[in-house]
């Protein structure tokens, strides 16, 4: 069995009182593309801090190519770092930046310009090799800062929200090439966002954290289709949640009683158990009844049109606290203040312990 | 009215420049004196007076001397204002607020009360009265003000450049030398040539702690106790126009800053 690239057993830490990070565990594989995802305060960037080596965990280890690396300084491991903010040498050109971490290395200048060279051309900023960093967009920057980390070839490429500071156009054109580079150079990244539609178009494995411990992990469609909690439920994609209790279970299938009536569904829960059950939007079936699973019917409270669907709220006739978020057609004549019944197909819900 | 209120403003404007430039108007004026007293009526103009300056041994030795002192003072003062200032910024310190306020303090404190406490402590040391003392006394008036300035200007912008040059595998001491000193470059050149310019004509302490070598304001004070002479003016304007130079490129390398 191959050892992970990045194993990280039982990380906890604490700044002052406030415990960020309560015991993680977890591995990353090498050439793997990982994204933490969380909310501001889950401890994704801590985390990441810690893998960078600019914070020593208050217990727990690290370890990186099976070398215990918890208390080795940035200098010393094998890992790089893009900075949000990009953190360019301002005084540098932004070839001498990109030259940065070879020149530390002892690298030869005619080497090292010829590296820098190349990993410009990676980014595709060949021709901006003499220019300053204060000359350069938002969007380039942020290449060179990819270049300055890529070309000393760490073992890991560490991206702390790196597209935050980008407009959504530039995101959504960077974000596909941070796939494509990381394809080519092969090397395991490690991003960190609170941008669901990033982390989905970039993981292979998607890593959910929530108040210091993680929620959920796993390929991004097997997170997004059968999450593991309620907060992976509602924070990676939106859900409609239906709180419940197990009335009777048998033979693989669960009935929980729910504010919109009995809803039967596959899954093993005893009874007497205090669920959540998740139905996505696009899942929810609006207007006569089609599904095999009947949800009452719904106020309709707003209806917002998104181009190629329409993304309906409506709260339940029966339980006006419940709001239900579905997907309908672009062609839907449904609209604020309908009333319209609501279903689903059982294998959509997904059951979650509450 | 309103005419006269417009008038009464240019009055003033006039009377506070005036107030302020007039006495170094009247310097520079008489010491381009022809005769032998700097006093009306106007001679000149007549360079003699520079010239005698020029070749008077003592006043250009004493020229020498404020030079050496004032560029190896300010060298001093801005390392070490440079090196507390990054400490400050960079390490959380116990009593961190209250130490920097310990060190920013001498600014508040009369050179002459600095000068008289240098001179017991040198006494009572051993140090002689010397351009060396005289150095340190710059030193310790010069310090907080470079330590003032370069704080001031190191913000937490830096810090990830800082942990950028780290992570690429730069040690402590290169993340400084070839980072942090080039990031801080106008602020330590301004805190250089502010702590030029303070020393440059700096006399209560000079006075107290130099003997035999001395620095120009004090030779100059000897000057002016042989009376007025247009010597005095000549000698007294370079003074002016070192510190103008030294004040432009002040000036010059704090506001002139490009974006990071």
């Amino acid at each position: 069995m191959n050892a992970p690239l990045v194993d990280i057993r039982n990380v906890s830490h604490r700044f002052g009182q406030l415990a960020v990070l309560k015991n993680v565990s977890l591995a990353i594989e090498p050439g793997s593309y990982t994204i933490l995802l969380g909310p501001s305060g889950s401890g994704k960037t801590t985390l990441l801090s810690i893998l960078g080596g600019f914070v020593t965990p208050s217990e727990g280890k690290v370890f990186i190519r099976g070398v215990d690396c918890t208390a080795v300084p940035p200098a010393k491991r094998p890992t790089t770092t893009v900075f949000q903010d990009y953190a360019l040498f301002p005084h540098m050109s932004v070839g001498g930046n990109v030259g940065f971490g070879l020149r530390m290395q002892g690298v030869d200048g005619a080497t090292r310009a010829a590296k820098a060279r190349d990993a410009l051309s990676l980014v595709g900023l060949a021709p901006a090799f003499d220019k300053k960093p204060h000359q350069l967009s938002g969007g380039q920057r942020q290449r060179v800062a990819l270049a300055r980390a890529l070309v000393i070839e760490p073992a890991v490429l560490l991206l702390d929200e790196p597209l935050g500071a980008l407009d959504l156009k530039l995101r959504r054109q960077m974000q596909d090439e941070l796939k494509a580079i990381q394809k080519r150079v092969g090397t395991a990244f490690i991003h960190v966002t609170h941008d669901q539609e990033e982390a989905m178009a970039l993981a292979d494995h998607c890593v959910v954290m929530n108040d210091g411990h993680i929620e959920d992990e796993g390929p991004p469609e097997r997170v997004y289709a059968r999450p593991a909690t309620r907060f992976s439920a509602t924070f990676m994609g939106e859900s409609t949640i239906l709180s419940g209790t197990v009335a009777e279970a048998k033979s693989g299938i669960v009935t929980a009683s729910t504010p919109v009536g009995p809803v039967s569904l596959p899954g093993a829960s005893p009874a007497g158990a205090h669920v959540a059950l998740a139905i996505r939007p696009e899942h929810l079936i609006l207007g006569e009844a089609t599904g095999d699973v009947a949800l009452g019917t719904a106020k309709v409270g707003d209806v917002v049109f998104q181009g190629s669907f329409k993304r309906v709220l409506a709260a339940s006739t029966l339980d006006p606290e419940l709001q239900f978020i579905a997907k309908a057609p672009a062609s839907a004549t449904v609209g604020a203040g309908d009333t319209i019944a609501v279903s689903c197909n059982p294998q959509d819900i997904i059951l979650l312990a509450d | 009215m309103r005419a006269i209120i417009r008038f009464a403003a240019w009055v003033y404007a006039i009377a506070i420049y005036g107030f302020i430039f007039l006495p170094v108007v009247v310097l520079v004026l008489f010491s381009l004196q022809a005769t032998s007293f700097p006093i009306p009526p106007f001679t000149g103009p007549s360079l003699r007076w520079y010239q005698a300056v020029l070749t008077d041994a003592r006043l250009t030795s004493a020229l020498v001397n404020s030079l050496l002192v004032a560029v190896l003072s300010s060298l001093a003062s801005v390392t070490l204002g440079f090196l507390s200032a990054w400490g400050f910024a960079r390490f959380v310190l116990p009593g961190s607020a209250l130490l920097r306020g310990l060190i920013t303090l001498p600014l508040t404190v009369s050179y002459l009360i600095i000068g008289m406490g240098l001179l017991v402590l040198f006494n009572w040391a051993g140090v002689p009265k010397s351009l060396l003392a005289a150095g340190i006394g710059h030193v310790v008036i010069n310090l907080p003000l470079c330590f003032a300035i370069i704080y001031s200007q190191m913000g937490d912008h830096q810090i990830n450049i800082e942990r950028a040059a780290r992570d690429l595998g730069a040690a402590e001491w290169k993340v400084l030398l070839m980072i942090t000193v080039p990031v801080m470059a106008p602020a330590i050149f301004a805190g250089f040539f502010l702590s030029m310019t303070f020393s440059w004509d700096e006399f209560v302490i000079s006075f107290l702690l130099t003997r035999f070598e001395t620095t120009l304001p004090v030779e100059i004070w000897n000057l002016l106790r042989s009376g007025l002479n247009p010597k005095t003016n000549a000698v007294g304007s370079l003074v002016f126009a070192v510190s103008i130079v030294l004040v432009v490129f002040f000036e010059l390398t704090l506001l002139r800053r490009k974006p990071a």
